[in-house]
């Protein structure tokens, strides 16, 4: 680990203005950050440590929505009561993440900014375009078994490891950002970038700004779950999952949400499974329907050619699963 | 609880901090890069958390912080300061062992013993967080209120602690003897 | 006293952290850091190496490199055992591996040596190498002996004849790939020197191997190197040997004369420290309908270091296990330009099992006859190939009472037949054979007028329970309660052991210090009831000199029954439950025992289902190298799982009866799980680990 200066902020303007300075970066649960400053990945001169800001509440917005503080803890958000049961999606895939003690270290915003687990990004001596831009991709030829098969590049074939984002992007969440320009709000499919010829720019997230929290809209209608497929029963980042919302009445499905988490270089929203699923019966020869559109343009690179396979009945199981439940309901 | 104080010095110091671990104020100058980890064994000389892979992927190194569990090696020290560090040693002595570390003695419930000092924070944490109702990844529905601690439960919320001897029976045992109430 | 379920008498302390273990020791002062900094190359030649940088950074005291460390001696290969050999580091200019060190870096703090190790720049003419170990199988060459010196090949009867002339034949290849023992604590060491004397707080599992190792690399005195080694973080044999960290340590502490200590990092462990062997075995069973064998084969390529020869003992107990008129088993090696391959616990019987108890189970179902039924059929009355008779070989009773106990009748006889919701269940079971080996020790037992019985030797505890069973053996030798026996052990100063390796550790030393014991007590009658201080020794014998070994077929087994879940959508493969049913002679304490057969179960469980560490056959470097990608079993992995062990006593083995049974567990467990997922599924995958992209090509799509 580099040598650096570190200061704690005191408030989220003072932070902004903090990390204003160059090789600065914000610090909150560390989880992600100190893994990859230990291995010289990360390389900041100067830490701005965000932990204790007052932006761990979560809070009821007017429109039935929610607001939850970027720096609550991972496992706070799982455990609130609110979100169990009126995003049970997004309590289901914190829980699939990492384990009990990282949970309660991680923020929210850190999650979202979490960086590739690719072996060849934590690897400094190996080429990656992530890490080092323009010194190439030791994946696209090597080991990729855990790579992206949709919206890669032959820049970059790297994954985003997070499960809470994929449940966030089924929700259609937003971010709230502050700069020194003030703040925003992005969706959180547009918060992503794809890794084109610039992997080592992964959100739009632009320099000096933080992440202050995540707005969640009014739960979408119908039912909701996170299937997380992994080599170990716990403790090991996805394969491939699935963030599903399906509504029916009379067995037709009248609206649904997918993402993928993964299989890209961003949680993975599927809006050709969506448009598939919705108005048709909730059958399994639909669901494989819809299922065949989202891998529609997957491209497999050797070792994670099963990813496409598996991808496409873990959606159809969870979707199966979701309908078998509401019509339970009934 | 009786405080009393310690000053450590590092040689390559930078920043002062307070610390207070197992109940004791320290007061320690480091090298704000030193993990909380690496300020409990190398500087206060508490070796009972223990470094298995310091990058969060094997749990040896757990703490409780606040009364919460955490890997000490991926957070650094500098940002405990005022927050209340109870490490292994804090738990019991071995004259005097806290009724989960019995538990672990009668069971089993370790054989080399590097991951058990974190096995044992993480289960104390673990068992608080079940009381707050907490779900986990194997809780059938998060929506439903309260947590039984079935075997199915302890082991899922226990799998951020790697145990290579594989003594895993053992310490689902001796974490159920706890909630089962069985006094040794 | 033997054999009673006694708490282990360590346990309190290290439950409550206060076990010191090889970087936690403070008797010495304050030790300075060091920090390995390894190639990146997997083979070539460092053509420059500039520490100017790396020395300028705030805290270093030193910058080891092969310019200017000092000349050590470079391992003699004629030496047997592999631990043992000088193992110089920083030795030259020439690269033989990925990762190995070109650098140490001493420094004041943990956190600026660290740094400063990235800051050594170093330039390479890199070299071609050979990685890829599939390539290159056809360059394989027969070893002269095979690890624990056993033969490379051996041969009974005709085996082509009989293999071809057999009514029903599996004829199979299994992969099994690169493994590491991972124990929670890394490889570490401190040395302190005083004078000429090195005393060197180590991780290891042989202390009188070690020491020879160090005095012979550094060149000094065997008598002046001093090595502590109280507590060890797991072994399971990647600590029989030191490492360079020791050497390192204990070569850097002499230049700045100041404690220094070197711990590996996770990710180097899977560089600094041998892998068991990747191999690629091919078995061949030929059986009459009746499920007879009329010929074994077992073929086994590995690879190995090429300077540094490793041969597991792949196919030894098949030489043992079943009966059959014809049989074959050879060993063969193909040099990698990788590091030296080192003892993974149950070398050889570990991915050798796995290959030789899968075909068994598709022998079974070429037959349509019950897999216990088929070994029970082909139970051999003495050793096949050894021919003399067993000393106390109870495999069959294992596999009944095993069956029993799981269940076994409930079984689903076809495979891909039994859904339990959206998983479906399978039933797989195997046999289990280890070796038992006998070593050499010595061990004192001495009696102080406070009536305390102090037991001393070079022997080790890396977990397995050797304080708590040397303490019961104690006490019943000497008819004192517990409380007045103390154990101290690792040490290499004591007398000297075998110590902990090849799960001959507990019985080498229990039989050495039952007549230590014996011996005090006749001097104790002697002393005419004066209390003194009085002192014994007892020793033990290796396994060459004992007639007994010669005459006997001194094995342990069991048998493992497991059953699993394999998602019918997914093809995620979960463990459900599993059974061992062992025989090991006598146990020397029920509690111990069972929890080293667990633990060796779950390692088989592992090594069917997570474990494979995977080179980059471009660069030679093992790519998933941490915990997080590496994967090893975690809590949520094994929900229900046991050990039972027969009562037994094996009077030729020892005096004690008593037999090793600390690799036993992972004999065959990994095949009784791979057989299972064939069950659930119909799917035989032959190369390990059996993960869910190997499987998922051969489930059906759900149609609901």
């Amino acid at each position: 680990m580099r040598p650096f200066t570190y200061e704690r902020a005191t408030d989220p303007r003072a932070a902004v203005a903090a990390v204003s300075r160059t090789g600065a970066k914000f610090i909150s649960g560390g989880t992600n950050l100190l893994d990859l400053m230990k291995l010289d990945i990360e390389q900041p001169s100067h830490l701005v440590d965000i932990s204790r800001l007052p932006l761990k509440n979560i809070e009821e917005l007017p429109e039935g929505g929610i607001r939850i503080g970027a720096q609550a803890a991972n496992s706070d958000v799982a455990a609130d009561r609110r979100v169990r049961t009126r995003y049970p999606v997004l309590s289901e895939a914190l829980v699939a993440g990492a384990s009990g003690q990282l949970r309660n270290m991680a923020s929210i915003g850190g999650n979202l900014l979490q960086r590739t687990r690719c072996p060849y990004f934590y690897d400094t001596a190996a080429a990656c375009n992530k890490r080092v831009p323009g010194s190439g991709c030791a994946a696209l030829d090597g080991f990729n078994r855990v790579h992206a098969i949709l919206g890669a590049s032959d820049a970059c074939i790297a994954v985003h490891p997070s499960d809470m984002a994929v449940a966030m992007t089924a929700l259609e969440a937003e971010i709230e950002l502050l700069g020194d320009q003030g703040a925003r709000r992005v969706a959180i499919d547009d918060f992503y970038r794809l890794p084109g010829d610039t992997p080592h720019i992964e959100t739009v997230l632009q320099p000096g700004e933080m992440i202050t929290g995540v707005i969640l809209p009014a739960p979408p209608p119908g039912r909701q779950g996170y299937r997380k497929v992994r080599d170990r029963a716990s403790y090991a980042f996805a394969l491939v999952s699935v963030a599903a919302v399906v509504a029916a009445e009379r067995g037709t499905i009248t609206a649904a949400r997918v993402a993928f988490g993964g299989v890209a270089h961003k949680p993975w929203r599927s809006v050709e499974a969506e448009r598939i699923l919705t108005g048709q019966p909730a059958t399994m020869a639909n669901f494989r329907a819809a299922a065949e559109a989202a891998m529609a343009q997957a491209v497999g690179r050797g070792h994670n050619d099963f990813k496409i396979e598996l991808a496409k009945r873990t959606l159809c199981r969870s979707l199966a699963q979701l309908a078998g439940e509401l019509r339970r309901q009934l | 609880m009786a405080v009393s104080s310690n000053d450590v010095k590092m040689k390559s110091a930078g920043i002062g901090i307070a610390l207070t671990v197992n109940g004791r104020a320290h007061r320690l100058e480091l090298d704000p890069r030193t993990s909380l980890l690496d300020a409990l064994r190398e500087l206060l000389h508490l070796t009972g958390a223990k470094k298995g892979c310091d990058h969060g992927q094997c749990g040896a190194c757990t703490v409780l912080v606040n009364g919460r569990r955490i890997n000490s090696c991926l957070t650094l020290a500098v940002m405990h300061e005022d927050d209340d560090i109870v490490t292994i040693e804090g738990l019991g002595k071995p004259e005097a062992l806290h009724p989960l570390q019995a538990a672990f003695v009668e069971r089993d419930a370790f054989q080399c013993g590097y991951c058990t000092p974190g096995q044992i924070c993480s289960a104390i944490g673990m068992l608080a967080e079940a009381r707050a109702g907490w779900p986990s990844h194997a809780t059938v529905d998060v929506a439903a209120e309260g947590t039984t601690l079935t075997g199915a439960e302890i082991r899922e919320r226990m799998s951020g602690n790697i145990c290579r001897c594989a003594a895993y029976p053992n310490i689902v045992a001796a974490i159920r003897d706890i909630v089962e109430g069985v006094h040794r | 006293m033997i054999g009673q379920a006694l708490n282990r008498v360590d346990g309190p302390l290290k439950v409550g952290g206060r076990a010191a273990y090889a970087y936690e020791h403070w008797e010495a002062g304050q030790p300075l850091y060091g920090f390995i900094a390894g190639a990146t190359i997997g083979k070539g030649r460092i053509t420059k190496i500039d520490i100017a940088r790396a020395e300028r950074s705030p805290g270093v005291r030193l910058v080891l490199t092969h310019r200017n460390a000092p000349e050590q001696n470079a391992p003699d290969f004629s030496i047997t055992s592999q631990y043992s050999r000088a193992f110089p580091v920083l030795n030259g200019p020439e690269i033989h591996y990925y990762g190995e060190p070109v650098a140490l870096v001493v420094a004041e703090t943990f956190e600026q040596a660290r740094a400063a190790a990235r800051l050594v720049d170093v330039e390479y003419a890199a070299e071609a190498g050979h990685y890829d170990f599939a390539a290159r199988q056809n360059n394989a060459y027969a070893p002269k002996k095979v690890n624990a010196g056993l033969p490379t090949d051996s041969a009974v009867g005709d085996f082509d004849a009989g293999f071809a002339g057999a009514a029903v034949k599996v004829d199979q290849r299994y992969s099994t790939p690169y493994y590491f023992s991972q124990a929670m604590e890394p490889h570490a060491a401190m040395a302190v020197w005083n004078g000429d004397d090195l005393t060197i707080y180590v991780t290891d599992q042989i202390l009188a191997e070690g020491r020879t190792c160090v005095a012979s690399t550094l060149r000094i005195d065997l008598q002046r190197v001093h090595l502590i080694s109280p507590y060890i973080g797991g072994g399971f044999g990647s600590k029989l040997g030191l490492h360079h960290e020791a050497i390192l340590a204990a070569l850097a502490a002499r230049e700045v004369k100041q404690p220094v200590k070197v711990a590996m990092t996770r990710q180097q462990i899977f560089h600094l420290v041998g892998p068991r062997p990747t191999t690629s075995q091919r078995v061949r069973l030929g059986a009459g309908k009746d499920g007879r064998l009329v010929a074994i084969g077992h073929d086994v390529t590995m690879y190995t270091n090429p300077e540094w020869e490793y041969a597991e003992q792949t196919a030894a107990t098949t030489r043992s296990l079943y009966a059959a008129p014809n049989r074959l088993t050879r060993h063969r090696l193909t040099p990698l330009d990788r590091q030296r391959g080192e003892d993974v616990r149950a070398p050889g019987e570990a991915p050798g099992l796995l290959a030789v108890e899968s075909a068994m189970d598709e022998l079974a179902y070429a037959l349509g006859i019950d897999p216990v039924e088929l070994r029970i059929r082909n139970e051999p009355a003495r050793d096949p190939e050894r021919d003399v008779p067993f000393s106390d070989r109870r495999l069959v009773e294992c596999l009944r009472e095993g069956a029993r106990r799981f269940g076994w009748e409930e079984r689903p006889v076809s495979p891909a037949s039994r859904r339990d919701g959206r998983w479906l269940v399978g039933y797989g079971m195997a046999a289990a054979i280890r070796m038992h080996f006998q070593g050499t020790a010595k061990v004192r037992v001495r009696i102080g007028r406070d009536g305390i019985a102090v037991v001393q030797s070079d022997m080790t505890d890396l977990g397995t329970g050797t304080y708590t069973i040397l303490t019961q053996v104690a006490a019943d030798a000497l008819g004192l309660p517990i409380e007045r026996v103390r154990i101290e052990i690792g040490k290499s100063d004591f007398p000297e052991s075998s110590g902990s390796g090849g799960s001959w550790g507990a019985a080498n030393s229990s039989i050495a210090l039952h007549r230590a014991c014996k011996a005090l007590r006749e001097k104790i009658e002697h002393s005419a009831g004066e209390p003194g201080d009085l002192e014994a020794e007892g020793e033990v014998a290796g396994m060459w000199k004992e007639p007994a070994y010669q005459a006997y077929s001194i094995h342990t087994y069991g048998a493992h029954f497991a059953e699993v879940g394999v998602d019918a959508d997914t093809a995620e493969i979960r463990l459900r439950r599993m059974l061992g049913v062992f025989a090991v002679g006598r146990a020397l304490n029920a509690k111990t025992t069972r929890s080293q057969l667990i633990g060796g179960m779950t390692w088989g469980v592992s090594a069917a289902l997570h474990e494979e560490a995977v080179v980059d056959t471009r660069t030679g470097a093992f790519v998933n190298r941490d915990l997080a990608e590496y994967l090893v079993p975690v809590n949520a992995d094994i929900p229900d799982l046991d050990a039972i062990v027969l009562d037994g006593f094996d009077d030729k083995a020892n005096v004690l009866g008593a037999k090793g049974l600390g690799e036993l567990g992972i004999c065959g467990a990994g095949a009784a799980v791979a057989n299972a997922v064939f069950n659930a599924t119909g799917v035989r995958v032959r190369d390990f680990p059996i993960t869910l992209d190997k499987v998922l090509p051969g489930l059906p799509l759900a149609e609901a």
